[in-house]
């Protein structure tokens, strides 16, 4: 899809999102600040050694990384950190602005709402068709279906599932369920998005078009975090590496 | 104040939600209508409801028939007139009616005549037998006012004045073991009431939490998409809901089919010697209003239950899945 399809894509979404007036000012006065600071965060399970150590670095609006590292380096640790599914053990995380260790249960919903999360299992629900599934964040939000039926199925489309939007995940092949987990954690218009290992479970064909997608996204305005220990498809993009090795974080800009 | 916004964007949402679902009633609904966990899970509340309402039922058709027993005996007292030489047992008889009709808290007296007299000693002596040429004490059935009894010692005593051969028996004996036999019935249907009510809820909690892992993977995803726990919750009451319901309401009817068709298996056998032996115990063995009120109570007990178990399961899983410190977790 050309940048120009996608941008009124988004464009369309955030503005049914987030309200008209908002989103000029918002953008503005943003572009460019952290989203999500991590300063000394180190993280252990139970009494057990740190398994991340000292990690200090920033996501910004609009960047692209990949996180990388050997397996069991703690990708998936830091990731969970990153969408507020982990507590660290000691330094500070700031997301959107806030502290974590201040946020309430009451407050991680609306701050959820903008990070996309696109897990490696797809994690779709298998009784809804792709539609559905993808409208789902909008639906859980009490949105009324008139207002983000067309957002949705362009977003579908946009994605390449024209053809499948009424097709259950059982009968979608690995691509297709990554497009439309990809499509569910962007439909409401997030600040970012984190990608766990997005190309683990498709070839090197659809690998590569679905970093042409990650790219095109972060075109329009969205940050990229991309885990993955795929040498290839990172060596396909000139982008910010944050490499994890022994629980430290070594940055490559 | 962050946090009253968050209440009202919460409160919100939920209406909104609401509201949807009734402009949409042809949306997947969020939670998978059916499935082999939630069919096994409504099977076994439709038993567990089952069992527990033929207890509740059992319970309160014991309860009834016993203070039926108990009221029946408390309203009449019956006075034995012992054959004697030289005494005319009718003129006897006709006496102690008299005194007792005259005495306060007597609400009525009458003499038992020889054809029921014959058919209660019918099981020892026979049928067609001559009562005048045995010496068989005879019978004047007391009926008196419960509320208001009258002095049973001051009528025994002019009883045995005027009719020496007059014995009046009050069945306070009687009626003290039933009403202990009744007690003790009771109690002990309560008893096993309680250990089936445990059992049931017990059975239902865990049936619950077993159908409600099966889901996990959706209260994740609708909580990594934004879902708030509030929203989540409720759609997983709403469906437990309608499971219990259908389980308990099964189960519930099914019991007080049983007992609708003892019932009028019952009424409708009057005559044969089963249905008479029955009666006789339970009278037309209805469970009453008690009954069958507390069946449907039941019912909403175990639905809600239920739905209960379902949303604290929720809240439960989003709290081990929602910023969790790996040191506490």
């Amino acid at each position: 899809m050309h940048r120009r399809e996608m941008a009124k894509v988004f464009r369309h979404c955030r503005v049914v999102s987030m309200g008209r007036t908002e989103i000029g000012p918002l953008v503005e006065r943003e572009r460019g600040s952290g989203l999500i600071r991590f300063e000394n965060v180190g993280l252990r399970y139970d009494m057990g050694p740190e398994v991340l150590r000292d990690l200090t670095f920033e996501i910004r609006r609009q960047s692209f990384q990949f996180l990388t590292g050997p397996s069991g380096a703690g990708k998936t640790s830091l990731l969970r950190m990153l969408f507020l599914a982990l507590k660290p053990t000691r330094g500070l995380i700031t997301v959107l602005g806030r502290d974590v260790a201040t946020l309430t249960r009451r407050d991680l919903p609306s701050i959820r709402r903008r990070i996309g999360v696109v897990f490696q299992d797809f994690r779709l629900l298998d009784h809804m068709t792709t539609y559905e599934n993808v409208a789902l964040p909008l639906r859980v939000r009490g949105k009324e279906e008139a207002t983000y039926r067309q957002d949705v199925v362009d977003l579908i489309k946009w994605v390449g599932l024209g053809e499948r939007i009424n097709a259950l995940p059982v009968v979608l092949s690995g691509g297709e369920k990554q497009r439309a987990a990809i499509a569910r954690a962007l439909i409401d218009q997030p600040d970012i998005l984190l990608a766990d290992e997005p190309t683990g479970n498709v070839d090197a064909p659809l690998a590569r078009r679905l970093l042409r997608l990650f790219l095109e996204l972060n075109r329009s305005g969205t940050a990229v975090v991309i885990a993955t220990h795929d040498l290839g498809l990172m060596d396909q993009v000139e982008a910010r590496r944050l490499v994890l090795s022994d629980g430290r974080l070594t940055i490559y800009d | 104040m962050t946090d009253l916004a968050a209440h009202l964007v919460d409160i919100r949402e939920r209406v909104l939600g609401w509201a949807n679902s009734l402009r949409q009633p042809r949306a997947t609904p969020i939670v998978p209508p059916g499935n082999v966990a939630g069919r096994a899970l409504t099977t076994v509340i439709a038993i567990m409801t089952f069992l527990a309402s033929l207890t509740v039922g059992g319970v309160s058709l014991v309860s009834e028939t016993a203070g039926r027993w108990q009221n029946d005996i408390s309203e009449e007292i019956t006075v034995q007139v012992k054959p004697a030489e030289g005494l005319d047992m009718l003129v006897a008889l006709e006496t102690v009616r008299q005194i007792a009709i005259e005495t306060p808290g007597v609400v009525g007296a009458s003499i038992m005549d020889e054809a029921s007299t014959g058919r209660l000693l019918e099981p020892w002596l026979g049928e067609g037998v001559d009562l005048d040429e045995l010496p068989v004490p005879r019978l004047v059935i007391i009926g008196i006012d419960s509320d208001d009894p009258p002095d049973f010692a001051a009528l025994g005593e002019e009883l045995r004045r005027q009719v020496p051969q007059s014995e009046l028996d009050d069945h306070r004996a009687w009626v003290s073991r039933l009403v202990a036999m009744a007690r003790s019935m009771v109690l002990a249907g309560s008893f096993v009431l309680a250990l089936v009510l445990i059992a049931t809820i017990l059975t239902v909690v865990f049936a619950t939490r077993g159908a409600m892992s099966g889901n996990r993977q959706i209260v994740e995803v609708l909580h990594f998409v934004g879902a708030r726990a509030g929203f989540i919750a409720s759609e997983f009451q709403r469906h437990f809901l309608r499971l219990g319901l259908i389980g308990a309401a099964t189960g519930g009817v099914l019991a007080m089919m049983v007992f609708a068709l003892i019932g009028s298996w019952t009424d409708s056998n009057r005559a044969t010697p089963e249905a008479d032996q029955i009666s006789a115990l339970f009278g037309s063995f209805s469970i009453g209003w008690f009954g069958y009120a507390g069946v449907v109570g039941l019912i909403v007990t175990v639905a809600t239950l239920t739905a209960l178990t379902s949303r604290w399961t929720v809240t439960r899983h989003l709290a081990e899945i929602d910023m969790i410190s790996p040191v506490e977790g």
